[in-house]
């Protein structure tokens, strides 16, 4: 779905990512992991085009990311974007937030009644909550009204920052949960940025682990974890620590 | 938001004053003193006699004010003195008599009358029993009386042509000669503390204190003659009028003008009156004095102060807020549009004001430009402060929604700023407000015209009756933009 041919991007004196060649599948759950400040953000933000590329280009869908801004809102339309705190906008409701964009485009209302039930039955988040304010919303309803927000207009791509990071273990558990359900049921490209190794295991079909701007490697968590590139990708894996055993007595 | 169309109103209405009556219009100015206004008080009534459409705009802001205003056409004519003519107005020019004055008048559109009868210049003034006992009548009288205990006001011992140029010109031998306060010379007369002061010689105080003013009989003082400057093409425009104005030449002596200056003063008789008692008296003339009561006058001075207000604030927000716009969206650019701004803000009002006058004339226009100027920067720092100060998460997500540059901003920029920039309005119009009263200074009236007469009049109910207003003004004002705030801001933003 997404091509990313010699791309790389700079932060005034700070390379952000370094020359990469990358191939995102279509309909699949890509998950772009690494440590802190190894430019999976960046990346991401470069697949809608919210950043332009220093150098090598973009293709979406087999065309390259058009300059011209109206073109590239049009593509924009089609990739949904939801990020780490939802980002909603305050002043509107969250009925308001997911309907947005189509009622921008002159959706008919019987249409956007009938797109807001179909997302409200998929991520589960009851009818009065969208009658509410963000801030009267808790962390885990503001993400589900991002999400519904980022597929209101029924894109062909879904893109994640970080959709989780800011919950609790529970409220996350259970997001992960129906994250996963969702991605089946819709069969999208979906492109997540994620910390947790475990998170894009359970979510992910394939996984990008990347390091200082630069891709390690791409590959399912097998594949990484019987034929690692080098020898960071081991010690990636090693440090999700797993449960202490319990003590037999 | 509902009280919109009831401030448009009352802005419309104070637009849109009726000019009653037929005939040639005629305009009359007069300077911030009180001789300044009756002779304006004057000019209005006998041109409204004479049957033209008068209006008096009174107690501008300055000889310069006046000047630029009659040269532009804005004025028909006003009350002068040769002496502020030939040192102030044309100086550097040789004009050795009225005659060459008024040549030079002439060459830029101007006539000028004969003298009105009385000479406004310095003078030295005695009480009047005290030079009866002495026999002191004009100022080459004081040469035989070395002894005198002399006062001169500060300005009068230090400048050139006071006290040293006129002791040497009459060769004057005292000795005791003391530096002072003007108001305090006058007290110091009363109780004898001095015999001898410099005074001006149609001072009010001449006939409050019985004083008798020497003769300059070398002619050393300048003549400040009072006359009337017109526009030449008032002759073709008013011929009745001009001819009419003409009769006040020669009508008013020295002594008469004081008197005259006295009752406005000192009496806190209204200008309009002392002028119309002065024409029933002299000429014969019955004029209509219109007084208006307390009430009516604050209304008229708030429909002229709101006017101002509320037509530089409408225009301010209308360029402001796009500047904010493009300040907070390119920030070099804003760098440029935020420093203007401020360097306007550091010019003070009054300068502000006279520098309009060369290209806006005197009245409304250049308040209302000068009050545009000051709103701005209020606004535009607000605007851009306020889309500053939105999260970078919500500015990214409505990009990446797919809005339009336009729809972003109206949809979220600007209703998230909302309340940034309705607080840089209300700065704005509560900063309004308070420097509007200086647009009197040029004529455009409001809250700031009666203070004015009440500082010139020493008279702190008329300076009170512009100043309670104006603050009640300043905090309606901002009462009114806190409940539109109420309204505007969005329920999700309030704190």
């Amino acid at each position: 779905m997404f091509l990313l041919e010699g791309v790389s991007k700079c932060f005034g004196a700070a390379q952000a990512l370094h020359p990469l060649n990358l191939g995102l599948p279509k309909g699949a759950t890509t998950v772009l992991i690494g440590p802190s400040g190894c430019g999976k953000s960046t990346l991401l933000r470069l697949l809608n085009g919210l950043l332009r590329p220093d150098t090598g280009r973009v293709l979406f869908d087999g065309k390259p990311l058009p300059e011209d801004e109206d073109a590239l809102l049009a593509v924009r339309r089609r990739v949904g974007y939801a990020l780490q705190g939802g980002g909603l906008f305050p002043h509107l409701t969250g009925a308001r937030n997911v309907t947005l964009m189509a009622r921008h485009l002159r959706w008919p209302e019987a249409r956007i009644r009938e797109r807001l039930g179909r997302l409200m039955d998929l991520t589960r988040l009851p009818a009065e909550a969208l009658e509410r304010l963000p801030g009267e919303l808790s962390g885990g309803q503001r993400q589900r009204v991002a999400l519904m927000r980022a597929l209101m207009l029924d894109p062909d791509v879904l893109l994640l920052d970080e959709p989780l990071g800011a919950l609790d273990p529970l409220v996350r558990h259970d997001l992960q949960t129906d994250l996963r359900g969702i991605f089946e049921r819709l069969g999208k490209t979906v492109v997540l940025v994620t910390h947790d190794l475990a998170e894009a295991a359970y979510l992910g079909d394939g996984i990008v682990l990347m390091r200082d701007g630069q891709v390690v490697q791409q590959g399912t968590l097998d594949d990484l974890e019987a034929r690692p590139a080098e020898p960071f990708v081991t010690r990636f894996i090693q440090a999700q620590r797993p449960l202490p055993l319990r003590r037999s007595g | 938001m509902r009280a919109l169309p009831l401030v448009l109103l009352l802005v419309l209405g104070a637009a849109c004053e009726s000019a009653d009556g037929a005939g040639p219009e005629v305009r009359v100015g007069s300077k911030k003193f009180t001789e300044s206004v009756i002779l304006g008080e004057l000019v209005t009534q006998v041109a409204k006699d004479a049957g033209a459409r008068a209006s008096h705009r009174r107690e501008l802001g300055g000889t310069t004010v006046l000047w630029e205003a009659l040269r532009r056409g804005e004025l028909d004519v006003y009350p002068e003195y040769t002496g502020t003519l030939r040192q102030e107005l044309l100086v550097g020019r040789a004009l050795p008599d009225d005659a060459a004055l008024r040549k030079a008048l002439e060459d830029e559109g101007l006539r000028m009358s004969a003298s009105l009868g009385f000479n406004n210049t310095y003078a030295l003034g005695m009480k009047e029993a005290e030079a009866e006992r002495l026999g002191i009548r004009r100022i080459s009288d004081l040469k035989s009386h070395p002894e005198l205990r002399v006062g001169f006001s500060n300005e009068f011992m230090q400048r050139g042509d006071g006290w040293p140029a006129l002791r040497d010109a009459y060769g004057l031998p005292q000795r005791d000669v003391r530096g002072l306060d003007h108001d305090l010379a006058y007290r110091g007369l009363e109780s004898g503390a001095i015999q001898l002061t410099d005074l001006y010689s149609t001072d009010a105080e001449i006939a409050a204190y019985g004083l008798r003013v020497l003769e300059d009989d070398r002619h050393h003082f300048p003549a400040y003659d009072a006359v009337l400057l017109y526009r030449a093409d008032l002759e073709t425009r008013a011929p009745r009028a001009v001819s009419a104005l003409r009769r006040l030449e020669g009508s008013l002596t020295e002594a008469q003008m004081v008197k005259l200056n006295a009752r406005a003063r000192l009496e806190h008789v209204p200008e309009a009156q002392v002028a119309s008692d002065f024409l029933q008296a002299s000429l014969g003339l019955t004029t209509e004095v219109r007084t208006d009561g307390r009430a009516s006058r604050v209304w008229q001075r708030t429909r002229e102060h709101l006017f101002l207000v509320g037509l530089s604030l409408v225009a301010a927000i209308a360029l402001a807020i796009p500047l904010g716009v493009v300040a907070a969206r390119r920030p070099r650019l804003g760098q440029g549009v935020l420093g203007l701004s401020s360097v306007i803000q550091t010019v003070p009002s009054l300068a502000l004001l006279v520098f309009m006058i060369p290209l806006l004339g005197i009245g409304s226009k250049p308040a209302i430009a000068a009050l545009f100027l000051y709103s701005l920067l209020p606004i535009v720092r607000n605007t851009a402060a306020g889309l500053q100060g939105i999260p970078w998460e919500v500015r990214e997500s409505a990009e990446a929604l797919g809005l339009p540059s336009g729809a972003r901003l109206w949809r979220i920029e600007l209703p998230m700023a909302a309340a940034s920039i309705l607080a840089g309005i209300q700065t704005a119009a509560v900063i309004n407000v308070g420097t509007a009263t200086l647009g009197a200074l040029v004529g455009a009236g409001g809250y700031g015209q009666p203070i004015l007469t009440g500082i010139r009049l020493d008279d702190v109910g008329l300076i009170l009756e512009g100043a309670v207003p104006a603050a009640v003004l300043a905090l309606l004002v901002s009462g009114l933009f806190e409940a539109v705030a109420r309204v505007l801001v969005p329920r999700g933003l309030r704190g």
